[in-house]
């Protein structure tokens, strides 16, 4: 009986495990938007340089990342700000900013990083719209 | 039996611990004072010092406490004490090497394991050692496995598996793929949460069963249909994380079809649980008693939020905001800290032979309870204040916003810091006991 028992439960395991494993493998290998953008090799570059400084710390890309710095999603193209913008803020080190001495080509290349993963959407979604069931259709970027 | 080396597991997790809830002080320090030691302790070492130590915390806790019960409550004989040890060793060279590369600046990884990417083959080594030793002992020794050897088993496989998919971004095809990459990351994240969550809810239903000493708890078909709905949710229910990244719907869609069951299935057994004790039951083990039904109460506190936020309406206003991190305080601290203290106050019941009693620490317990709250509820207003400056505030700038909170910040940082003071106060007391066992194990000839 007590048998029996485990014989189930390991057959329910191995059917979620299942699920779980067609579902990782349509996640890892399906196209992740209708119009997907790849980084290019400054870009890259500019990743690095955001991951090596632990930028996410203090700032978020799509809301995740630390609360200390703004959302940096749509800074490149926020008319009151861009590249210049980006670039001055860098090596400042105004308010809780630590002193960067980022050089030139270092800067160059975090605001190509900056600039694609503006190219790749909206946050906050502003325009997304909120439906009677709870759900939210979001506003993807080659809608507009 | 002896097992030493359960009880290091132990010692270490408390004084990572006490480490843990300081890089977390200094770190909160640095809202309400931006330019204060900002160049000697920026935020982008203080956090991740702060999360990889409390992460370690949990992580080392629940090791040590499964490590104990096989051994010392179950009496089972581990497949190798050896593999004990190496796994000990490992864990432990690896926690210098990772403060090493995070004080150094070496922080080539991504949020939570930003440490330098090598790091993690002997952290994946430890676990797969842990995991020989667990299944190898267990299948070898019990039959009809109660549901906490389920979960235990399943949290090591998990942990391995989240832990190399959280490495996804090696891959040149990840990482391209910006949207992809985020999706992945943040799927392992919540999925690896999950996981971890598997060791502590089974480390919970165990204390219950044996404080009940009442093991069919922990076998009835009701406790299973609700294992299988976590695991379910482990698997499938990250995505509340990433509503707003613009990815495929579906994958969006899924995620709040299964969304949060899992904060049901444990207040439903804890409450199962609780109806059911009698008086004389309630004063064995009182404080690992009353820490967890500190965690019942903060699973219920939770469960609300979670399932707030996991409906994207609500999610689309919160998401981003200090309310994301009061609900993972909340779950961290209020609920799988106070479990894992339930463990070890059930430990120390263990090993001294005699019931550390509510009235001798009841003061300390309240502070972490009332501060814990305070912290929470402060949190959530500062996220409150962030969501509507986010959609609804047009000509206040970041930095204003930020200002605005400067009360609030105050705030966040003294109740920190009470609730720090009783947490360093729980830990050391309990050290104390463990420090005398370790002693007394080492000098014992049997």
């Amino acid at each position: 009986m007590q048998q029996t028992k485990s014989k189930y439960n390991i057959i329910i395991i191995v059917v979620l495990i299942s699920i779980f494993c067609m579902y990782n493998v349509v996640i890892y290998t399906s196209k992740e938007c209708a119009a997907p953008i790849k980084l290019t090799t400054k870009a890259l570059e500019g990743q690095k340089i955001w991951q090596n400084n632990n930028c996410w710390s203090c700032h978020q890309i799509y809301g995740l990342g630390g609360y200390l710095g703004p959302d940096l999603t749509n800074v490149f193209s926020n008319p009151n700000k861009g590249e210049n913008y980006i670039k001055a803020f860098l090596n400042s080190g105004v308010k809780s900013m630590p002193k960067f001495n980022f050089s030139e080509a270092e800067k160059e290349a975090l605001v190509a990083f900056l600039q694609q993963i503006d190219s790749t959407g909206y946050y906050p979604n502003k325009e997304a719209i909120i439906k009677p069931n709870g759900w939210v259709e979001i506003l993807y970027k080659d809608e507009k | 039996m002896k097992n030493k080396t359960a009880l290091l597991f132990l010692i270490a997790a408390l004084y990572v611990l006490i480490l843990g809830t300081l890089f977390g002080l200094l770190a909160s320090l640095q809202y309400s004072l931006p330019d204060f030691l900002k160049e000697l302790i920026p935020l982008n070492k203080m956090r991740p010092l702060h999360t990889t130590t409390v992460i370690s915390w949990i992580i080392l806790s629940a090791t040590g406490s499964i490590y104990f019960y096989i051994s010392k409550v179950e009496h089972l004989s581990l497949f190798s004490f050896k593999l004990q040890k190496v796994h000990l060793g490992i864990f432990m060279l690896t926690g210098i090497a990772i403060y090493v590369s995070l004080v150094f600046g070496k922080m080539e990884g991504r949020e939570y394991l930003a440490f330098t990417p090598i790091l993690t083959i002997p952290i994946l080594l430890g676990w797969f050692l842990f995991g020989i030793n667990y299944f190898k002992t267990i299948r070898k020794h019990v039959v009809n496995w109660p549901i906490y050897f389920w979960m235990w088993g399943t949290g090591i496989v998990f942990i391995i598996y989240h832990l190399c998919e959280a490495y996804l971004w090696l891959i040149p095809s990840f990482r391209t793929h910006f949207i992809k990459d985020t999706i992945v990351q943040w799927k392992s994240y919540g999925s690896f949460v999950g996981s971890w969550n598997m060791l502590v809810y089974g480390i919970a239903i165990y204390v219950m069963s044996k404080i009940k000493n009442d093991v069919s708890l922990a076998r009835g078909k009701k406790v299973f249909f609700f294992y299988f709905l976590g695991l379910s949710n482990l698997m499938l229910g990250w995505a509340h994380h990433t509503y707003f990244v613009p990815t495929l719907p579906w994958i969006r869609y899924l995620s709040y079809g299964v969304s949060m069951t899992e904060w049901i299935l444990l207040i439903h057994i804890i409450y199962s649980w609780k109806k059911s004790l009698t008086k004389k039951e309630k004063q064995d083990n009182s404080m690992a008693y009353k820490f967890l039904m500190a965690a019942d109460f903060w699973v219920f506190i939770n469960l609300i939020i979670a399932l707030l936020i996991s409906i994207p309406a609500i999610n689309l206003f919160t998401h981003g905001t200090h309310i994301t991190v009061a609900h993972s305080m909340g779950t961290t601290i209020g609920i799988n800290t106070s479990i894992l203290l339930a463990s070890l106050f059930f430990i120390v019941s263990k090993v001294k032979g005699e019931v550390i009693m509510f009235q001798k620490l009841k003061k300390v317990y309240y502070v972490f309870n009332s501060s814990l709250l305070v912290f929470f509820s402060v949190l959530l207003f500062a996220g409150a204040k962030k969501a509507n400056w986010m959609f609804f505030e047009k000509n206040t700038s970041f930095s204003m916003m930020q200002d605005s909170l400067y009360l609030t910040y105050i705030a966040f940082f003294v109740f920190g810091l009470v609730l720090a003071t009783s947490i360093t106060i729980l830990a050391i007391t309990l050290l104390k006991v463990l420090h005398k066992a370790y002693k007394k194990e080492a000098t014992s000839t049997l």
